[in-house]
């Protein structure tokens, strides 16, 4: 493993992005945009508000890195990059953790904005600190890198890498109790979220919604998320392979 | 199994002894690879000679991309022995010391021709004070100098190959491998590059190994290694071939030698590969198509095909 490269890789992936503005675009204020649709479709809920809103603030970078990695990826397999860059003194770590830099960064500016313009702008009330929540994104935006590259690698093509957005991450989202409290749902799927990192990262936004201190539940929360990030993002190092058929 | 003829082996580095083992940067005994179920490259032995040019010559999908990707450590499910610059193939060891150049441009299209060969030298470890100046270098060894600041995405499809083979040049590597290099450039760009691949060896004491389909590149080379059907039908100089086949051009030699080697393969019963095999069969199927100076049937008379050269000219 080698600072250089990770960090030269993670500047590379940024360049590439800085070369598409509209993606940049796209990435910063989509999120923004459906902060400001929800707050219009709960105008006579607040408290709804607050509840799905914080929750979203979570899910946005989890969803667009997830994105942007599994495609990234997969042009890097499919260009030969990858098997040009695996030819070459770079490890596998370099690979990731550059990946894993560069779209972190980006999810701080991402999360930054969206949980900026919800507090100040969309009145979003939350007891605890704000840069809780900030972490809690930064990890799930690692998390979404971490899924991406690792579905990188079962898909043949884009069209394919899309459509494992709805299967990964969809489940997810309708089982981690944002539509439904865990604790109401069919025994069977209430074990089933339990062993999903999304429920912990939305039951994290949660304990910052009801708590000005950090709890224990937070912090458990948090470890739990960065653990299955981290896990994953092994399993995504041993799907890159420098020799192939 | 693929047996050689003798008189091409006087001619050849011949010895397979370690005493060779110094002035070989790839050396190959009963080197085979399987994809799937099929083998693509079958008991193969040869050798890349250091600091020369070699050219690996071939019709379209007789296994010349699978084998630099096993020389290079990028191809899985490879059997025998295959040693580059005296390590085993895929060795740690050799990834600062390789340059390898994919058919299609391996570089990012969403970045300029600097930023990408600014990568590619951090990836190698060339120092940070070194770098803009191998950059440099580079960009000039394939004229690309003025379109240093050109987003990869704008260029075309043969100027990307020329980045493409810039980055393989950064961080002076021992041994290059290039799989059609020259593909689509245009005759004055072919010749310079030409040039800059005997240069490497002359001056940087570099190997180059170079994989092409079109058969009047043979003459650039120093030395020859013909594939057919993943199997090696001669290795040695381009003269060599000529005067062991009586023929004018390689492309003569080529033909001549795949006559004899059909005859040898109909002939010999004892040769447990069958040649009416139906994979292999759609394996040559494949080059025909892909590959129109392969004639239809290898026992026509070779000059028959000389008429439509012009025409066909990559």
């Amino acid at each position: 493993m080698s600072a250089t490269r990770i960090l030269a890789t993670a500047l590379r992936v940024l360049r590439q992005l800085r070369h598409d503005p509209r993606t940049i675009a796209l990435l910063l204020l989509v999120p923004v945009l459906l902060l400001v649709l929800l707050y219009y479709v709960f105008d006579s809920d607040r408290g709804s508000f607050d509840r799905i809103g914080s929750s979203l603030l979570g899910i946005f970078p989890l969803v667009t890195m997830f994105l942007v990695t599994s495609i990234a990826t997969l042009r890097e397999r499919t260009s030969g990059t990858l098997e040009r860059l695996l030819a070459m003194p770079l490890g596998k770590a370099d690979l990731i953790l550059g990946y894993a830099l560069a779209f972190g960064v980006f999810a701080v500016l991402q999360a930054g904005l969206a949980t900026g313009v919800a507090l100040w702008f969309l009145d979003l009330d939350i007891a605890g600190s704000p840069w809780l929540l900030l972490l809690v994104a930064l990890l799930n935006a690692l998390l979404g890198t971490a899924l991406g590259l690792f579905v990188s690698a079962f898909a043949a093509s884009e069209f394919q890498a899309v459509q494992f957005m709805p299967a990964i991450l969809f489940p997810q989202i309708l089982l981690c109790g944002l539509f439904a409290p865990r604790s109401a749902m069919q025994p069977v799927l209430e074990y089933v979220s339990n062993v999903l990192p999304m429920s912990y990262s939305v039951d994290g936004m949660t304990e910052v919604l009801k708590h000005s201190d950090l709890t224990v539940d937070y912090v458990r929360d948090v470890l739990i998320v960065a653990a299955v990030a981290l896990g994953v993002l092994g399993l995504g190092a041993a799907t890159l392979r420098r020799r192939t058929a | 199994m693929n047996k050689i003829p003798d008189d091409e082996q006087g001619g050849g580095e011949g010895a397979l002894g370690p005493a060779a083992a110094g002035r070989e940067a790839v050396r190959a005994r009963d080197l085979g690879v399987v994809r799937g179920r099929t083998p693509v490259l079958k008991g193969l032995d040869f050798a890349v000679a250091r600091g020369s040019v070699t050219g690996l010559l071939g019709p379209s999908g007789c296994g010349k991309t699978t084998l630099m990707r096993a020389i290079v450590g990028a191809q899985a499910k490879v059997t025998g022995t295959l040693e580059v610059l005296g390590r085993p193939a895929g060795s740690p060891s050799l990834r600062h010391r390789l340059g390898y150049v994919t058919q299609a441009p391996s570089v990012y299209a969403d970045l300029t021709i600097r930023q990408n060969l600014a990568y590619y030298a951090a990836v190698l470890g060339v120092p940070r004070r070194e770098r803009e100046r191998q950059v440099d270098a580079a960009l000039a060894d394939v004229d690309l100098t003025s379109h240093a600041g050109s987003l990869v995405a704008n260029l075309s499809g043969g100027q990307r190959s020329r980045v493409s083979l810039a980055v393989a040049l950064l961080g002076t590597p021992e041994l290059l491998v290039l799989d059609e290099p020259t593909v689509g450039l245009d005759p004055v760009l072919r010749r310079s590059l030409w040039g800059l691949f005997h240069r490497l060896a002359a001056e940087r004491g570099a190997s180059l190994l170079i994989s092409s389909h079109v058969m009047d590149e043979a003459d650039r080379c120093q030395r020859l290694i013909l594939m057919r059907d993943g199997r090696i039908l001669a290795e040695g100089t381009p003269d060599e071939m000529r005067r062991r086949t009586g023929s004018e051009t390689v492309e003569d030699a080529f033909l001549r030698l795949v006559e004899e080697d059909t005859a040898r393969r109909d002939g010999g019963r004892e040769d447990p590969r069958n040649p009416g095999d139906p994979a292999d069969q759609e394996h040559r199927d494949h080059q025909n198509h892909q590959n129109h100076r392969e004639p239809e049937d290898p026992r026509r008379h070779p000059r028959d095909n000389r008429d439509n050269r012009d025409n066909e000219e990559g």
